[in-house]
């Protein structure tokens, strides 16, 4: 065990919320031109001072970024600013994961700051990510000078362009004045509506100019009006439906932890009995816990929860896009289902599979309503679920999510996983990256509460995971946050760990180390004939990195565990401290796979439990056929030929 | 079934909206055929005429997309019997003295004017319905099209009705 030198000890900053605020009331309702308190200003001050002074009325506490030639002037009042924080990463997709992890632990926006060109194209992928899973953010940019845009000048890079397709909006801010109505426009539309990134890139001499500040700025956005109250005679025939379904599943996807609709889920679970499936994203919505959760759908969801959508006469679908990892090839796709599909987001319904009922709304709006008129409905009487509880709770009992330990007496990665969730319980916070770890932990962790489970779902962002953990910790300085990463995503962005030594971030990173690209390597297993291209990392075979060194060098604890018993003891080892970051490398099996699995392109209804079980497959007998694995396999390799993964 | 859509879209006047616009159906995987953008009677807000070849489902998904970006302000599908659509066209047609009279005549037939005049070519302007317009170049098509250029479709929906940006406010 090393120290940093650097540290600043027991006196150094704390993450913690700033006196005054609100630390854990999620701010989903954005920023009002009405907000309450003082009205500020007219003050003189550079377009600098303006854009820290904005940040700090907006409510931002932390800001993660690097500073750089064109951000400079934002980073000298920054520097005297007591209300925001800001964090200085190692790598700007570090700042912008970090800024989801802050988003997706608390509801609040996350912001992260860089300077022009190479800082802005860093955050690139972030903001894709962001994107991709709804995830409310601002990122400031540093830009050229205004007479020099466009003239390939030095750290130039058309960033408003370039993230034009991975942005819910991005503005160039032209004139300092703007600066202030410009960082709330930013907030409100990242924080309302389907939440989003957006990016604000703000010339130099923008910057250093003299202005006014103001606040509260007022908001000109007249093309944006998002509907967030549901549509009464949608509610109605939904609930219809509802009542009558002899086969019915809600189907949950992120958007209800996003409207902040746990507890009107649960009520509205209990008052029908309807069975609750959780997607990847939607994790901790739903108690995994209940009775009636009968697991994550998809591509590695549960048996049961896979049958569920495959054979329900209705999907009551909230805040769920349908998404392909879900619905495997969407043709077959839960055939015999009506769809209600309730989201925020008008675009998202019918874009896959065509609603009987649509209803766009803010998903907390719709399930309040839901109650509400399912109630009248019952009055009338409702649909006997005996039957499809049976059907479903046999699927469970015959296909729990289970592992096999490695035949070579290597550790389990499933056991680590699950070993960690329960030691570090429900009131933890998990981070994953993308991969066979991200799998196992939404499987092997038993999610109990919302925004307790962070990954990268949408864009599968490998190295997602440290700088998450970064984030959600920094918003929840008092809960235990685990990042559960592999040794592959851990080694793309593992610099933050110096971040976390330096700023006093203490959280715990369990290295899932199997050696390789472990799901790449599981469909070389699968579908390329074992043929294994460029998946081993040598992390076991030369031990390069040495995790617990680089642990170590980075001014964290390192320990290392390799067999059954001593798992346990490291995870308690770890929870222990909270003085500094912790990194485990938990040197696991390399053969373990990811099951149960819909081939990518094939039916859900091709869900294989295990190697060769397909307990859905009509004719086939629970024992593996060979063959027929073969033949699925087969179609998946085609359909990855012609699409691609 | 393929078909051709006229969508009218009300924009706020801003950089890059139309590379937003654009982007989004290149994106998304649909072709403009024509795209014309002007200022409209109220300050600060822009009228794109587009118009695409798509099917119905697919054409709702772009629509809704469009809706999504923040610059954009209200979209109308206008139907071409309850609306005037219309085109510009210039081209510059061969027509040395041998064959200047007849270029003229057929010019005429369609009420399109000449507007310039070389002693081997006309320029020849001419407004109509995109199938108007495609009738006279097949007529004048023989005589020799050195260049042409059209505007795009510009629409606007008939009777008292309009479409403004304050209505949906």
């Amino acid at each position: 065990m090393t120290t940093a030198t650097s540290r600043s000890g027991a006196t150094g900053p704390r993450p913690a919320p700033p006196p005054g605020r609100p630390g854990d009331r999620a701010r989903t309702d954005g920023v009002r031109t009405d907000v309450p308190g003082p009205r500020i200003g007219p003050e003189p001050m550079t377009g600098a001072k303006s854009l820290v002074r904005s940040l700090e009325e907006i409510g931002c506490e932390v800001v993660f970024g690097i500073p750089g030639g064109t951000i400079l002037p934002a980073y000298d009042p920054l520097l005297d600013s007591t209300r925001v924080r800001h964090v200085l990463v190692r790598h700007e997709q570090g700042a912008g994961h970090a800024a989801t992890g802050y988003a997706q632990a608390t509801g609040r926006v996350g912001v992260c700051m860089a300077t022009s060109g190479p800082g802005a194209t860093n955050l690139v992928t972030p903001i894709a990510d962001a994107y991709m899973d709804s995830i409310p953010m601002v990122a400031i940019t540093g830009q050229q000078s205004r007479p020099l845009i466009g003239t390939d000048a030095f750290q130039e890079a058309d960033i408003t362009g370039i993230t034009m397709p991975v942005t819910k909006h991005n503005m160039l801010v032209t004139e300092a004045t703007e600066i202030p109505r410009a960082i709330a426009e930013a907030f409100h539309l990242a924080s309302t509506g389907r939440p989003g990134p957006v990016l604000v890139d703000i010339p130099k001499d923008v910057l250093q100019e003299q202005t006014t500040f103001t606040w509260p700025p007022e908001l000109n956005l007249p093309g944006y009006r998002p509907t967030t109250r549901p549509h009464g005679k949608q509610i109605r025939e939904a609930a219809k439906l509802m009542t009558s379904a002899q086969r019915p599943v809600l189907y949950v996807g992120g958007g209800v932890l996003k409207a902040e609709a746990s507890p009107e889920l649960l009520e509205l679970a209990e008052l029908t009995d309807i069975p609750v499936v959780t997607t990847l994203m939607a994790r901790g919505a739903f108690p995994d816990s209940h009775p009636q959760h009968v697991g994550m759908p998809g591509m590695h969801g549960t048996v049961s929860a896979v049958a569920a959508l495959q054979e329900a006469d209705l999907l009551v679908a909230l805040g769920s896009r349908f998404d392909d990892r879900v619905t495997g090839k969407l043709s077959s796709f839960a055939p015999h289902a009506a769809v209600v599909h309730a989201d925020i987001d008008p675009a998202e319904i019918s874009k896959n599979r065509r609603a009987d009922v649509p209803i766009v709304g803010d998903c907390k709006e719709v399930i309040v309503d839901l109650l509400e008129a399912v109630r009248a409905e019952r009055e009338d009487g409702t649909a006997d679920l005996t039957a499809w509880w049976t059907r479903l709770n046999h699927l469970r009992e015959t296909f729990p999510l289970g592992y096999d330990w490695p035949d070579d007496g290597a550790l389990s990665p499933q056991y680590v996983i699950e070993r960690i969730g329960a030691i570090a319980g429900p009131d933890a916070v998990y981070a994953a990256g993308v991969g066979q770890h991200q799998m196992w932990a939404a499987q092997f962790v038993k999610y109990e509460k919302p925004r307790s489970w962070l990954n990268s779902g949408g864009l599968g962002t490998m190295g997602f995971a440290v700088p998450a953990a970064m984030g959600a910790k920094m918003a929840r300085p008092d809960d235990v946050v685990w990042c559960i990463d592999g040794d592959g995503c851990f080694q793309m962005t593992n610099q933050e760990l110096a971040t976390c030594a330096i700023e006093n971030i203490p959280i715990k990173v369990a290295i899932i180390n199997n050696g390789n690209l472990g799901m790449v390597r599981q469909w070389q297993n699968l579908f390329y004939k074992e043929r294994y291209s460029n998946t081993d990392l040598g992390t076991h075979k030369h031990r390069i990195p040495d995790f617990k060194l680089l642990a170590e060098a980075m001014g964290c604890v390192g320990l290392r565990a390799e067999s059954k018993d001593e798992v346990d003891k490291v995870i308690r080892q770890a929870m222990e401290i909270n003085d500094r970051p912790v990194v485990i490398d938990f040197t696991v099996g390399a053969d373990a796979q990811v099951w149960p699995m819909v081939a990518a392109g094939t039916s859900n209804d091709e869900v294989m439990s295990a190697r060769g079980i397909r307990p859905l497959f009509e004719g086939d007998e629970l024992a593996a056929d060979v063959a027929e694995v073969d033949a699925v396999t087969e179609r998946a390799l085609e359909h990855n030929d012609q699409a691609g993964e | 079934m393929m078909h051709t859509h006229t969508l009218s879209v009300l924009v706020e006047d801003k950089p890059g909206v139309l590379a937003r616009v654009s982007g989004l159906f290149s994106r998304r995987g649909f072709n403009i055929i024509s795209l014309a953008v002007g200022p409209t009677e109220q300050e600060g807000i822009s009228r794109m005429t587009i118009v695409v070849a798509v099917e119905d489902l697919p054409l709702e998904q772009v629509t809704k997309q469009l809706n999504k970006l923040v610059n954009v302000i209200k979209i109308v599908e206008l139907d071409p019997v309850a609306s005037v659509q219309r085109e510009l066209l210039l081209v510059k047609v061969r027509a040395d003295a041998a064959i200047r009279s007849q270029v003229l005549e057929a010019a005429e037939l369609f009420r399109a004017k000449v507007v310039d005049v070389a002693p081997e070519a006309l320029t020849i302007e001419a407004t109509g319905t995109v199938d108007k317009l495609a009738a006279l170049l097949r007529i004048l098509e023989p005589y020799g099209i050195r260049e042409m250029v059209k505007s795009g479709l510009v629409a606007v929906g008939r009777g008292p009705r309009s479409i403004t940006a304050a209505a949906v406010r």
